[in-house]
């Protein structure tokens, strides 16, 4: 006879818990503030669309014209976009590498060869240059990979030197490692 | 006759009882031993000199060893402690004179370290090559390289060698003859001093 009495206590607790869990995030807004929070989603909406171009056109800098009563619930746009100020910038999309073999055909005569293969693991520091294993006039033959020109061991007034000309060291300053990604900027060359 | 029975009753009990207690304290001794080389063969002991922890281990954390798709990853002792225990303690009685050099504060400074780089890197890659680089095969194995999934190019070069395994000719070349700077960074003038050293070609 008490099991029955139980359940419904315990129903007619539930029931009156309900409605109090849905009244605790239950906002009532103004119209004043719909307003404010509609513009703010025009902006938002209007970063994401323009992200994938370059970082001048983007973020339109939308200081979104907030009526003060909400002054503080309104976030502001800056070049970084809606980004936390504190917070670490979004990691750049990691690409995979391209390896080709054969090497990437040049698109204009004087074009530095772009790499064929990932250079992930090379370092270039002051210590040591690690392209060099392979690529430098003692390794190329054994390694079967292609020369650093004769120009890069030459000074800018044409000195033969030894080793790498320091103008030429860093290599990726010219060379590139190629990979399946969307051009940051419009390319019409 | 009661006074020998005694004797040799006293002399039992002595023999018994100390070899429980050798026993014992042979257990401990031992034991203690073990565990204390055992702590110092993990990677929180290597780390626990900033020597370590700022230089070579951070540089670690840049290459493949410690980072990888299957999150398999080498600790320092993995490389750098052999596994077998004669050569462990062989090592480690060597490893005193590092011990030394830490109280001395020889590499005490970012440019302590890099002057003495070189150095170090020689006596590490002359041990590797010793020892035909059996820290590397600890993982590594030929018999297990399937050069049909590697890139072309390491394939053709790791293919001599796999053939001498299977002959089982010893190889003509070890892993650290090729595989230099693949978990710190190389030193300054390590290629000249490496040929010198009769350790590149």
């Amino acid at each position: 006879m008490k099991k029955p009495l139980l359940i419904t206590i315990v129903g007619a607790l539930m029931l009156l818990q309900a409605p109090l869990v849905i009244g605790e995030e239950t906002v009532t807004i103004s119209v004043k503030d719909l307003k404010a929070l509609k513009s703010l989603c025009a902006s938002i909406d209007g970063a994401k669309t323009t992200a994938a171009a370059p970082i001048s056109s983007s973020a339109p800098a939308a200081v979104v014209s907030a009526s003060p009563d909400i002054g503080k619930a309104v976030k502001v746009a800056s070049l970084r976009g809606f980004h936390e100020l504190d917070k670490d910038a979004k990691p750049v999309e990691k690409k995979k590498q391209f390896k080709i073999s054969g090497g990437i055909e040049k698109n204009w005569t004087l074009q530095p060869p772009s790499i064929p293969h990932s250079i992930e693991k090379d370092r270039i520091t002051l210590k040591g240059n690690t392209c060099m294993k392979c690529h430098s006039k003692a390794n190329h033959e054994k390694e079967k990979a292609p020369q650093a020109a004769e120009s890069h061991y030459k000074t800018r007034d044409g000195k033969k030197l030894e080793k790498l000309s320091p103008r030429r060291y860093f290599c990726v300053q010219c060379h590139t490692p190629q990979a399946d990604a969307k051009p940051l900027v419009e390319n019409i060359f | 006759m009661t006074q020998i029975k005694d004797r040799k009753r006293m002399a039992g009990f002595f023999i018994k009882g100390s070899l429980l207690t050798g026993i014992i304290v042979g257990i401990i001794l031992w034991g203690g031993f073990n565990w204390t080389m055992a702590l110092t063969n993990t990677e929180q002991f290597c780390i626990s000199c900033h020597e370590m922890e700022d230089n070579v281990y951070k540089e670690l954390q840049e290459t493949v060893h410690w980072s990888n798709r299957t999150g398999v990853r080498a600790t320092c002792p993995d490389c750098h402690v052999p596994k077998e225990w004669v050569h462990k303690i062989i090592r480690k009685i060597k490893a005193s004179n590092e011990v030394y050099h830490k109280i001395m504060g020889t590499i005490d400074t970012p440019e302590k370290f890099e002057n003495y780089r070189l150095t170090m890197a020689i006596s590490e890659w002359k041990r590797m090559k010793a020892t035909d680089s059996r820290e590397c095969r600890n993982c590594h194995n030929f018999a297990s390289m399937n050069l049909e999934k590697q890139e072309p190019r390491s394939a053709e070069r790791h293919d001599p060698h796999v053939w001498e395994v299977v002959d089982g000719k010893t190889p003509s070349k070890t892993c650290i003859d090729c595989h230099k700077g693949i978990a710190h960074h190389l030193p300054k003038g390590w290629e000249e001093a490496a040929k010198k050293a009769g350790l590149q070609d």
